[in-house]
């Protein structure tokens, strides 16, 4: 099961932190078509979020066709995102275990690694 | 529709006027005398207005900052004076606080922390089945454990029995995801009152070379200038820029402070 985790301060709105959050677990397969996504009463109970807040966030994962509310049963994964297999990306995040235990001995904090992430990403520094 | 509805001036608070809908969540947000405790007495009908009309359907209850009880009552005694005076009394969700929060029933009101009075007023609120529940500063005596957890339990209580919640605070850091809607008092008018989430994706901020105009269209909320830099925050709605501008939204925190000083 999921949980979300909100960051109050933020200037990310909290419902796209819930509806990002869903996404990298569709991404990363821990979430599957056909899964129950947690009860919006379950969130407000375990996150401390707003049930509003929460409910925009499935309305708009709907929206995007990721998901669907059944009448009375709750809202469930309709599609997967990501084309990777599992037993793919294995030993890919090991790999890239590695490499981050590499970069924080390098002295690269979060932010560090990110920007250098998006700029090899986008191709540039070539 | 709306459950709470005012237009209201008393004292230092000029026209403020606003309405909110059933099981919403509202954060009153205002320095130390911006006019958040006067309103909460007026909508709680402690206090008429001066002019204008304040109006809640349904029962109302109200948690003021000082938590007025009787310090020789016993906790057990606070409850039975709840049942007493109640027409409509939840003696469960009255005791259930209290374990929830694990305040002892036989400590006398003067004898307990400041955070465990903070439980057993709420305790006391929530037994009386209020359509709206009034706090002022409720989680100003409470820990960052507390807090958390007392949110959560009175966000609970909104979703499981529709209840609509208005709360006044100083920790704007604190009511992300939490508060649904947002007004803000500056000196006894309101500031801004709007859908926290749709504040913090109207507001951006721009950062760029010194310049004396913002770099886009949209209402200036607060124009910086440095040596060789210039920051405007836009309610742009999210409009995007030209190199070298860079441009970044804020929290909920830094949008406040930013409405703040431009009211000062």
């Amino acid at each position: 099961m999921v949980e979300f985790h909100v960051d109050r301060g933020s200037g990310y709105p909290p419902y796209l932190q819930i509806g990002q959050q869903v996404r990298e677990a569709l991404r990363l397969g821990w979430l599957q078509p056909g899964d129950r996504l947690p009860t919006v009463r379950d969130v407000v109970a375990t996150s401390g979020v707003n049930a509003n807040t929460v409910l925009k966030a499935y309305r708009e994962l709907e929206l995007a066709g990721l998901v669907e509310a059944r009448q009375g049963s709750g809202t469930f994964v309709k599609a997967s995102l990501g084309s990777a297999a599992p037993e793919d990306l294995d030993p890919l995040r090991e790999g890239l275990a590695k490499w981050v235990a590499e970069a924080r001995s390098a002295g690269l904090e979060d932010e560090d690694i990110y920007a250098l992430v998006r700029e090899v990403l986008s191709g540039g520094a070539q | 529709m709306s459950v709470v509805a005012a237009d209201v001036s008393k004292w230092a608070v000029r026209n403020v006027s606003f309405e909110l809908p059933p099981g919403s969540v509202t954060a009153m947000v205002g320095a130390n005398g911006s006019g958040k405790s006067t309103l909460l007495n007026v909508l709680a009908g402690h206090l008429p207005p001066s002019s204008g009309h304040a109006s809640i359907a349904g029962r109302v209850a109200y948690v003021p900052q000082h938590k007025p009880m009787y310090r020789s009552f016993k906790v057990a005694d606070v409850l039975q004076f709840g049942r007493r005076m109640n027409e409509v009394w939840d003696e469960r969700r009255a005791d259930e606080w209290l374990t929830r929060f694990k305040v002892p029933r036989r400590l006398q009101v003067e004898d307990l922390s400041g955070g465990q009075r903070t439980h057993v007023t709420l305790a006391l609120a929530l037994g009386s089945r209020p359509d709206v529940l009034l706090l002022d500063e409720p989680l100003a005596e409470l820990d960052p454990l507390a807090r958390h957890k007392v949110m959560r339990e009175l966000l609970t209580e909104v979703n499981d029995n529709g209840m609509t919640l208005v709360f006044s605070t100083h920790v704007v850091a604190e009511i992300g995801g939490v508060a649904d809607r947002l007004l803000l008092l500056s000196n006894g008018r309101l500031l801004v009152d709007g859908d926290t989430d749709e504040l913090l994706e109207q507001h951006v901020l721009y950062t760029g070379p010194h310049a004396s105009k913002s770099p886009v269209e949209g209402p200036v909320v607060l124009a910086k200038h440095g040596r060789s830099q210039s920051s405007y925050l836009v309610r742009s709605g999210g409009v995007r820029v030209d190199e070298p501008w860079t441009a970044r939204y804020v929290t909920l925190e830094e949008l406040v402070v930013a409405h703040l000083e431009r009211a000062a």
